[in-house]
């Protein structure tokens, strides 16, 4: 198949402009005719969602949680990247789009990057606007900080809550539309089918969680905004609901899934306390600004760390990276800590940790400039661990935190199946093999408040839709294989709880397919999964029924789409023989240890194609030029 | 060690439901307390049981699904702290524990500690925004905003809609919540024009809702895991009045 990105060409600044201008529209009095489903409520999924009930559009939203607003955007802390420039410190578009695709190691689209950073600046205006209560100067003026990966102050923040409070924005704006008539809102209803009629998107079907109804819902597009796949390996700092079903199930139906080896592991989370462990707990890595990451010099030092001597410490990502010091990308951080803990001078009970030390910048600042910044940061740990990071030193490990990897996208973020979009985390499209920290929460609001309102109409403009409706046999067939994948989960009547066999396909994944990967163990991991995933059919206890709000159920069919998918994200990484990002293979590193890319073999997104359960995926590659920035070695030494 | 738990039961909303006693033997210290559900509910399928239902996602505090009655506390003892944040180390060997679903007509149970919270995104629908398209907003720096009002306004804003504040409320209020929207919005240049308009529109909807009215009893206050002040209340009650009033 030949992938078509419909990549403008020409000028890089002006792309997005000319390719705008070539889009068809349709007319204002005509919006009101076309419906469009929306699915998840996240800064993706709900910006569009309101966007195109704006601009006339009748929107149908769906969530699985209980109100929009709890979808798990609302969980980052630190921050929104926009190229203000508002410190005159250097910054500008160019230089935002030039960090995302460096930072992703050479693996993103240029246009889309550079479409990206330029509409970071009108999504600050569209927050500020909507009420989002930005920390401000002294005199009003909005303040910014600096981030991860960037040497500019280019990080929007309200407090430790950005995206709780662009969420909030978003979904204000959704609820005016619901209340308006214009949105009809479906929440505690989940996905899980897409509906395919003459290969175009018209549909979806899906579960009333609470009534246990299934019944398709049809549509002239189907706009997929459901977040990424980090649960896969079941700890992860995504929330529990969190899953892939709904992008796996429109894979299943022809969309091709890119690059679902790109995952990223966040290095400032707190560690592991017990096998009871549900999820990892994400600190902002805007700590990472004041504190400073150190290990013992000595193997397992056992002192309480403000009992060890300066001497003794080993400010490691300081050394080695002197010009980034502590502010070095996620992938890297990550990779330090565990290479230290890896050489025994881990710290903690379980020998999986590193110190993130506030000693001096409380005695610089002062206790109380420490609070303001990251007080609720301190409060959370506080809690979670019992102790007090003023006075000792946190702990911390790194964990799942993001997938770059999704569905693959073209440039007006439509996938292979026409009539099918993808934005937000779902999609593959520009964060490469890393994302930038402050990154997600721009990508996700400009795909939904700009770019897909946009894009979206020109593919109602240009093609003639029939009606379609339940009596289709697309739709019949979607529908009896949602209640076969129902009746088969509760009829196993087996040995083991869902979790239990979430966990121990979690384990596979982090050992073999987690921060550090090899052939040896990716082969062990498709040897181990597919054995599992039988079992787990035939021996998985589902209780209670399927016409009623069943919890394990739902959890049941998540974990089952997981399995497949761990599957392809392992091939994903075997196939690709090189490092970059996200995704270090151990053979492939330079040598001081930094991941070792081949452009001049793996310079090309991999979108897969389902071919059935166990078979071997078909590989289509989209070759990656890079006109703009050229490929160099990442260096932030 | 253990704990004992007496745990709300309810089929459906139809159900009657009735109290449950279960045992929770090996509870450890550092675990969460729904980290202590999830054992409890693996070991309820086990013995071939149901699990006993509740709503979570994010488990980090901050998206306002959890929550359930604690020995007739809202998010149980902590001060400050959602239910997923609450670890057992603040409880001790043998502990009986009461839990029960939020109690308000504006929210029906759905099963067991589960309800339906969604009056709450009406009251939001009804005027919680401000009415601004996608694309039609000034440059961020155009409007300054007071760093006092900015961070007042975030106070307000940090409201997470988990509901602690009506099942504590004995009126079963929505005051706190609805007036955190009022002061978030209203305390900014931006929430200007809409804010008569707005406060009308939302209280009247909580009142629709079969939410009760507020008689400053200060419950809300005292369980709301983002510890949102009372004064929230006092400005709503404050835009309500000169908005009724002036007839705008």
């Amino acid at each position: 198949m030949e992938l078509n990105s419909n990549s403008p060409t020409g000028p890089i600044e002006t792309r997005w402009e000319r390719h705008r201008f070539n889009l068809k529209l349709v007319n204002p009095a005509n919006k009101r005719k076309y419906n469009i489903i929306v699915v998840g409520s996240g800064l993706a999924g709900g910006s569009a969602a309101a966007s195109l009930a704006e601009l006339g559009y009748n929107v149908d939203c769906f969530c699985f949680q209980d109100s929009p607003r709890r979808a798990h955007s609302i969980a980052a802390q630190g921050g929104i990247n926009a190229a203000k420039n508002y410190h005159n410190d250097g910054d500008s578009i160019y230089r935002l789009f030039y960090d995302t695709v460096k930072g992703g190691d050479f693996r993103a689209r240029e246009s889309n990057v550079h479409r990206l950073a330029g509409i970071s600046l009108n999504i600050i205006d569209q927050c500020v606007a909507q009420g989002v209560p930005f920390a401000r100067e002294y005199s009003g003026y909005l303040d910014n900080r600096s981030f991860g990966g960037a040497q500019v102050s280019r990080t929007f923040y309200a407090r430790g809550q950005t995206g709780q409070q662009l969420l909030l924005g978003a979904y204000q704006a959704l609820e005016r539309q619901i209340g308006m008539g214009a949105v009809k809102m479906f929440p505690r209803t989940e996905m899980l089918d897409l509906i395919v009629v003459d290969g175009r998107a018209r549909g979806i079907v899906t579960r009333n969680l609470i009534t246990g109804t299934i019944e398709s819902h049809f549509s002239d597009a189907v706009v997929l905004g459901t977040g990424g796949y980090g649960n896969v390996y079941y700890l992860s700092t995504n929330a529990k609901g969190c899953n892939a079903t709904a992008i796996w199930r429109a894979h299943k139906r022809g969309a091709l899934f890119a690059n679902p080896c790109f995952t990223q592991i966040h290095p400032t989370c707190i560690p592991v306390s017990g096998e009871y462990q549900s999820k990892l707990t994400l600190m902002s890595e805007s700590l990472r600004n004041d504190g400073r990451v150190w290990v013992p010099t000595t193997k397992r030092d056992k002192r309480v760390p403000s009992q060890i001597p300066e001497a003794e410490r080993d400010y490691f990502l300081e050394r080695k990276y002197p010009s980034f010091g502590n502010l070095v990308p996620r992938d890297v951080a990550s990779r330090n800590a565990k290479a230290v803990c890896d050489e025994g001078r881990g710290v903690g009970e379980s020998g999986l940790a590193v110190y993130l030390d506030f000693r001096d910048a409380i005695e610089r600042l002062g206790a109380s400039v420490i609070k303001e910044r990251y007080g609720n940061l301190f409060d959370m740990y506080n809690r979670i661990t019992g102790e007090d990071p003023y006075k000792e030193a946190m702990r911390i490990y790194p964990a799942m935190h993001y997938t770059m990897g999704g569905l693959w996208v073209d440039y007006n973020l439509m996938s292979n199946v026409p009539g099918l979009y993808v934005i937000g985390e779902a999609n593959f499209s520009d964060h490469g093999a890393n994302r930038l920290g402050a990154s997600a929460l721009m990508q996700g609001l400009a795909d939904g408040y700009f770019v897909l309102p946009n894009t979206i109409g020109d593919y109602l403009a240009s093609n003639k839709l029939e009606k379609v409706d339940s009596s289709h046999a697309a739709a019949r067939e979607a529908e009896s294989s949602v209640h076969a994948v129902t009746r088969k989960l509760l009829d196993a009547k087996g040995t083991r709880s869902v979790d239990s066999y979430h966990r121990e396909l979690g384990k596979i994944m982090w050992e073999h397919c987690g921060m550090a990967r090899n052939a040896e163990g990716l082969k062990q991991a498709l040897a181990l999964i597919p054995p599992l995933r039988e079992q787990y059919w035939s021996d998985v206890k589902v209780l209670g029924a399927g016409e009623e709000l069943n919890q394990s159920l739902e959890k049941a069919g998540r974990v089952a789409d997981f399995f497949e998918l761990a599957e392809l994200m392992c091939r994903d990484a075997l196939d690709r023989n090189e490092s970059c990002g996200g995704h270090f293979r151990e053979e492939y590193q330079t040598p001081e240890g930094e991941a070792a890319r081949d452009d001049e073999n793996f310079a090309y997104a991999a979108a897969w194609g389902f071919q059935g359960v166990g078979q071997p995926p078909v590989l289509h590659k989209e070759p990656l030029t890079f006109e703009y920035v050229h490929p160099s070695q990442r260096s932030y030494k | 060690m253990k704990i004992i738990l007496h745990i709300w039961r309810q089929r459906n909303c139809k159900d009657k439901g009735k109290m449950t006693r279960y045992e929770v033997p090996n509870v450890n210290q550092e675990m969460s307390f729904l980290e202590m559900l999830d054992v409890l509910n693996e070991d309820l399928i086990l013995k071939n049981e149901e699990p006993v239902a509740f709503d979570h996602d994010c488990r980090e505090g901050i998206c306002g699904t959890c929550g359930c009655m604690v020995n007739g506390m809202a998010h149980g003892p902590l001060p400050g702290t959602t239910l997923c944040q609450l670890h057992m180390r603040h409880f001790k060997e043998g502990d009986e524990l009461y839990l029960e679903p939020w109690r308000a007509a504006a929210f029906p149970v759905v099963k067991d500690l589960v309800v339906d919270r969604s009056a709450f995104d009406r009251i939001i629908a009804a005027g919680g925004y401000i009415s601004v398209a996608t694309g039609s907003a000034p440059d961020g720096n155009a409007v300054l905003v007071p760093k006092e009002n900015a961070e007042c306004s975030m106070d307000a804003a940090a409201c997470i809609g988990c509901g602690a504040c009506v099942a504590m409320c004995p009126n079963a209020s929505a005051a706190l919540f609805t007036g955190a929207k009022i002061a978030h919005l209203g305390l900014l240049p931006q929430g200007q024009p809409e804010r008569d308009q707005r406060a009308i529109a939302m209280v009247a909807q909580a009142r629709q809702e079969l939410f009760g009215s507020c008689t400053n009893i200060g419950e809300c206050e005292a369980v709301c895991p983002k510890e949102i002040k009372l004064e929230v209340i006092a400005r709503m009650n404050g835009d309500f009045i000169r908005a009724s009033l002036t007839g705008r």
